[in-house]
């Protein structure tokens, strides 16, 4: 996708408005809350954007003999936090589907960082998300999602279970709660700015 | 079911259902039809890129690039031809930058005809792109620290 060669002309330093964004990935199992967590940090109207996407590029034997759809629509739920003038903080929850891990790969390039909301009641929806973000060294954060009515765990049980490096912060949040969100998005930024 | 049976039962069927359908007669809700924006875009996606499918330069529009209107008052007269999207485009991002995913959601088209559309718009010179920082430089210490920052104060 980007060019090899990074154009100065456009690049964030030669910037005539001194405009930068950043972007941070909203991760996990379906139903674990990341549309949630996405509208409580966001100071815009949550909002949805739709990525076309052509089929062509599969193997053709997927298509013969069927009048088969040529191109599919991803749909990513993202929201924007403005830190300061100039400095904007795109989240963008990654679309569920497993199928779509080529939209992950675009979305992934260039962010910040990730956080994999866990549902314990399905610790293993979040299994890939984590493979994925550590295959591709982005660093990110475990956010277990206590939902009402489920059994509290302790972040060393949750982080034991995924087998997680012992750097990787687990914290425990509620996605509903906007301080919650923010403590998370403050711990991911200080353990990527901890892994430079 | 018996062959028999089947043939006796499809013949008479559509012309005995043909004299109650009254064109005029209003919809019960769950037959009602699609209208206004609920059946889809009028002009075909394609048509607003001209068949195009990727911008002329590719990987300038990631969805945090930012994107703003340059001021026209500085160069009267240059718009060239373009279509309504071109113009919508350019006015939700006159005031003030905002991203290409933004701006598929406000205009609501995929993002990947909004990146067609803004390839036209940058190539009349009509809106100036700041594409994100490279992953390479990121992350810069006072960047980070400014973000800590931001989010502390939220």
């Amino acid at each position: 996708m980007a060019s090899v060669h990074s154009d100065l002309s456009v690049s964030a330093a030669a910037s005539p408005w001194g405009a930068v964004a950043l972007k941070i990935l909203v991760a996990g199992g379906f139903g674990a809350g990341k549309t949630t967590l996405v509208g409580a940090l966001s100071e815009i109207r949550p909002l949805r954007t739709e990525e076309q996407l052509s089929e062509l590029g599969r193997p053709l034997d997927d298509t013969s003999g069927v009048e088969a759809k040529r191109t599919t629509t991803v749909a990513m739920d993202f929201g924007r936090i403005d830190l300061r003038p100039g400095l904007a903080l795109y989240l963008f929850g990654t679309p569920g589907q497993d199928r779509f891990w080529f939209v992950w790969d675009e979305l992934a390039q260039g962010a910040l960082g990730a956080v994999v909301l866990a549902d314990t009641r399905r610790l293993s929806d979040c299994f890939p998300s984590v493979d994925f973000f550590e295959q591709r060294g982005i660093p990110f954060v475990i956010a277990v999602n206590c939902f009402e009515g489920t059994e509290a765990y302790a972040p060393d049980d949750v982080r034991e279970a995924l087998d997680l490096d012992p750097g990787v912060p687990v914290l425990l949040c509620d996605a509903r709660r906007r301080e919650d969100g923010r403590e998370l998005l403050i711990q991911l930024v200080e353990h990527a700015a901890a892994r430079r | 079911m018996s062959e028999s049976m089947s043939i006796e039962d499809a013949a008479p069927e559509p012309l005995a259902a043909l004299p109650a359908t009254d064109p005029f007669e209003l919809r019960p809700p769950e037959e009602d039809r699609w209208f206004d924006a609920e059946a889809g875009p009028l002009v075909r996606l394609f048509s607003m890129t001209r068949g195009r499918v990727r911008p002329v330069e590719d990987g300038l529009f990631d969805l945090i690039s930012l994107i703003r209107a340059v001021d026209q008052t500085e160069r009267p007269g240059a718009e060239p031809a373009m279509g309504p999207e071109h113009h919508a485009l350019l006015a939700l991002c006159r005031d003030e930058p905002l991203s290409v995913a933004e701006l598929g959601s406000y205009t609501d088209l995929p993002v990947s005809v909004v990146r067609v559309l803004l390839g036209d718009l940058h190539e009349a010179e009509l809106i100036s792109v700041v594409r994100p920082v490279p992953l390479a430089q990121l992350p810069d210490e006072r960047l980070l620290r400014d973000v800590i920052n931001g989010l502390r104060a939220l």
